[in-house]
């Protein structure tokens, strides 16, 4: 063969068999037997928990593990086990069984036409809960639209939630966002977007500035398998490794982003945690449906934050118990039962599981909770209705003009005329 | 997006001789005390954030190669050196990240100004400008702001290609809540971007380029005065504000009116003179706000318009104009508003001078509006 020949055989040169473009799969479809095997889980207990000071190389480790303090018996065990008092138990439990009472009035609300959209949390409330109850509102949280935890965590009025959704005369945003994009300075929480994914550079931005400043505060943000996809998530990445930005960058893998399970952001291939390593980040990987690993590898990842040691990512593994929105029906895409089925639990059944065996609670005090928040809800939702469902009541239409810029053009100045107000 | 070295050479070898960096003006970021230097357009830049750098430790700078280098055009030189590590720095490449973190930091109550390197480099920060930034005091109501600035060299002129001479301004422009600042001389440089940088507001400031060194005028084949024989380079060192809004007449006249801003401004002065027409030259140099009452007044006493932008025809900052131009002065208008625009077309290497609104465009524009059109 001459050098021509030779150079034409490599050109030519064809594969042992055609390629073939992979698509990935979910392991049920609607009608299927839910399938969980490809979980990558741990027992309770048995992954080790690294010194605050270790180098995101020593632990990559966890990156693939699954951080889990409760077991199958209720019982709290292992290394990262956070030992907190019961009372403290007591009030997450409140507080997520509250967010829950919350949710299923404002799905109902939306229903009876009262709103024109809804979110609910349903199964992930151990995740805002448990980390707006450890951090303070000085830090600030950047949340996605499942965090109502936090503001309820935290004690911000639930009327004050409800206004917003119906964006009624007393809207705290002025009847300027989609329901439940709430925005509580105040509570150390951010105004939500909508737009997937910007808020997490953002945080590390907030961070570099209270490191700037020579301040104590630090930032946590949030944001879906789904949106790890967008740049927004690398870039933040990147800053926060570079410039060692005090913030807490969680991963909350719900499984489900709308109808397109985790694989199709990458989650077959690699963990969401794993993510870090290459940025070199320190990652977490934790049970998200486990009240006390999520306190606890929070509050790992906040000293590494508070002693200017940076930021940690937490894939916090979960399962979107309810539909997407109140836009959405998972029956067209999912198994019916896989939330019944999700390996990991119910975030308040387990952490009532807990609080029982340990003698700290019961049935009756159980029930008792599930009374009051029902109560508290209807109250808030009797208070927020009177002002007015959406439509019934709004914000003047001149606030429509209003907070555009601090001061007023005369396009809106002379647009507002044109409206009459 | 590395080539920026090719670049700034390209500048300098396009009739921009190294002379026009005026060697004597004092580095910006030296000056004390008050005095009046003469300063070319990135001296004035500099001066600018140095001086709020001095006054506010809430301000910080950051872009890519901005940091211990100063920028590829040298607009945040020694700034590092001066304020220390933290407060001028360099970032990563990337857009997005750079006016995240800002935003961030805003929200946090610093008033960051951020450095994209390149206009054309922009795009992937797009979203958080605008989706962000300029929605955040609204959307909030009014508990959120971002008070932040983000610098950008912009405009053609220099042999850049398309990756290095566009003019978005339109694409920010069009989106509530964004301003959009473009200063034409060294003085109103120093005095408008101290302005954006104490704005509450978000504001995108596009530096044009072409002018950085000297006022040039579209005439490529003569070589470009210095900046230090202009007015509008004498540069107080100290602080001063020029408001956001308010456009400059930069020539007075009485047949036609002439609204441009950036390098057109310069480029519109020499087409008038070209021309031979005792056109008014109004430097918009704010577009949102817009000075709309000195537009209006111009065009009322003119009867006449031409508008001029690099940006390409369709959708241009021009057709806005146009229609409020049209709007209100109707019944003074003696002929139709003309636009001197860039094609609609990307920006292309070898053809930049056909691709560049000239003089001699202006001229022409001009005279047919002067008679009428036709």
């Amino acid at each position: 063969m001459d050098m021509d020949a030779r150079m034409n055989d490599k050109m030519n040169k064809k594969n042992s068999q055609p390629l073939s473009l992979r698509v990935p799969e979910p392991s049920g479809r609607p009608g299927d037997t839910p399938d969980f095997s490809h979980l990558q889980m741990d027992p309770a207990g048995v992954v080790e928990r690294p010194e605050v000071g270790s180098t995101p190389y020593q632990m990559r480790d966890l990156a693939f593990r699954l951080i889990r303090v409760l077991d199958d018996e209720g019982a709290a065990v292992g290394p990262w086990n956070p030992r907190l008092d019961p009372e403290t138990m007591r009030r997450g439990l409140k507080a997520m069984i509250l967010t829950r009472a919350f949710d299923d009035r404002m799905h109902r609300a939306h229903r009876q036409g009262k709103t024109s959209f809804y979110m609910k949390c349903t199964g992930e409330e151990a995740i805002a809960v448990a980390q707006g109850m450890i951090l303070s509102r000085e830090d600030m949280g950047f949340p996605t639209y499942r965090q109502q935890g936090l503001l309820i965590a935290r004690g911000y009025p639930l009327v004050a939630m409800m206004n917003q959704i119906y964006s009624n005369a007393e809207d705290p945003i002025k009847g300027r966002q989609l329901p439940i994009m709430y925005s509580a300075k105040d509570y150390g929480f951010f105004t939500i977007s909508g737009n997937l994914g910007t808020q997490v550079p953002q945080a590390v931005g907030w961070a570099m500035a209270s490191a700037y400043k020579g301040d104590d505060k630090i930032a946590i943000s949030w944001i879906g398998d789904g949106a790890t996809a967008e740049g927004d998530f690398h870039n933040a990445l990147t800053f926060a490794s570079v410039y060692r930005a005090p913030v807490i960058l969680n991963v909350v893998n719900n499984q489900w982003a709308i109808s397109s399970f985790q694989g199709i952001a990458g989650g077959l291939e690699t963990t969401f945690a794993s993510k870090a390593i290459g940025y070199g980040l320190p990652a977490l990987r934790v049970d998200g449906n486990d009240f006390l690993a999520v306190w606890a590898a929070t509050q790992w990842a906040e000293e590494r934050a508070r002693s200017n040691q940076g930021a940690t990512v937490i894939e916090l593994f979960t399962y979107r118990g309810a539909p997407h929105s109140t836009s959405d029906d998972p029956s067209r895409y999912r198994p019916g039962d896989e939330h019944e089925k999700w390996p990991l639990g119910d975030p308040i059944e387990r952490l009532r599981q807990h609080l029982t065996v340990i003698g700290e609670w019961d049935d009756e005090r159980h029930a008792a909770a599930l009374k009051d928040a029902v109560e508290q809800v209807r109250a808030a939702g009797k208070e927020s209705e009177a002002i007015g469902t959406l439509g019934q009541s709004r914000p003047s239409v001149k606030t429509m003009f209003e907070e555009v810029y601090a001061t007023e053009d005369w396009r809106l100045i002379e647009q507002r005329r044109e409206v009459g107000v | 997006m590395s080539e920026q070295t090719t670049f700034t050479d390209a500048d300098r070898n396009d009739g921009v001789e190294p002379d026009m960096v005026d060697q004597n003006a004092a580095p910006a970021s030296e000056a004390t005390g008050a005095g009046v230097v003469p300063m070319n357009m990135i001296q004035a830049l500099n001066s600018a954030i140095d001086v709020k750098m001095a006054e506010d430790a809430n301000v910080l700078s950051f872009g890519e190669d901005a940091g211990y280098f100063g920028g590829v055009f040298r607009v945040t030189d020694k700034l590092q050196q001066k304020h220390g590590l933290t407060r001028s720095f360099d970032a990563p490449i990337s857009e997005c990240g750079i006016v995240a973190a800002a935003i961030g930091m805003g929200a946090y109550g610093l008033r960051p100004v951020v450095e994209i390197q390149f206009a054309d480099y922009i795009y992937p920060a797009y979203d958080q400008i605008v989706s962000e930034a300029a929605k955040m005091r609204y959307r909030s109501g009014g508990q959120f702001t971002s008070p932040i600035t983000v610098r950008s060299p912009y405009g053609g002129g220099i042999f850049g290609g398309q990756t290095h001479s566009q003019s978005p301004e339109s694409l920010f422009t069009h989106i509530a809540g964004l301003k959009v600042v473009i200063p034409s001389n060294p003085y109103d440089a120093k005095g408008l971007l101290t302005a954006a940088i104490e704005d509450d507001d978000p504001v995108v400031f596009f530096e044009p380029k072409r002018l950085y060194n000297g006022p040039f005028d579209g005439w490529h084949e003569k070589p470009v005065s210095p900046w230090k024989a202009q007015d509008l380079a004498q540069v107080p060192t100290g602080k001063y504000v020029e408001p956001i809004g308010k456009a400059r007449v930069m020539r007075e006249g009485n047949d036609v009116t002439i609204l441009a801003y950036g390098t057109m401004v310069w480029v519109a002065l020499a087409g008038a003179e070209h021309a031979g027409v005792d056109a008014e030259v109004i430097d918009l140099r704010s577009l949102v706000p817009l000075d709309i009452e000195a537009i209006e007044a111009s065009v009322k006493k003119t009867g006449r318009c031409v508008i001029v932008h690099e940006a390409p025809k369709t959708s241009g900052f021009g057709g806005e104009l146009s229609a409020l131009v049209q709007e209100r002065c109707f019944y003074s208008l003696e002929a139709p508003i003309a636009r001197v625009t860039g094609w609609d077309t990307p920006y292309p290497h070898a053809f930049e001078w056909e691709y560049f609104p000239g003089p001699q465009r202006v001229a022409d524009a001009l005279k047919s509006v002067m008679t009428g059109g036709r």
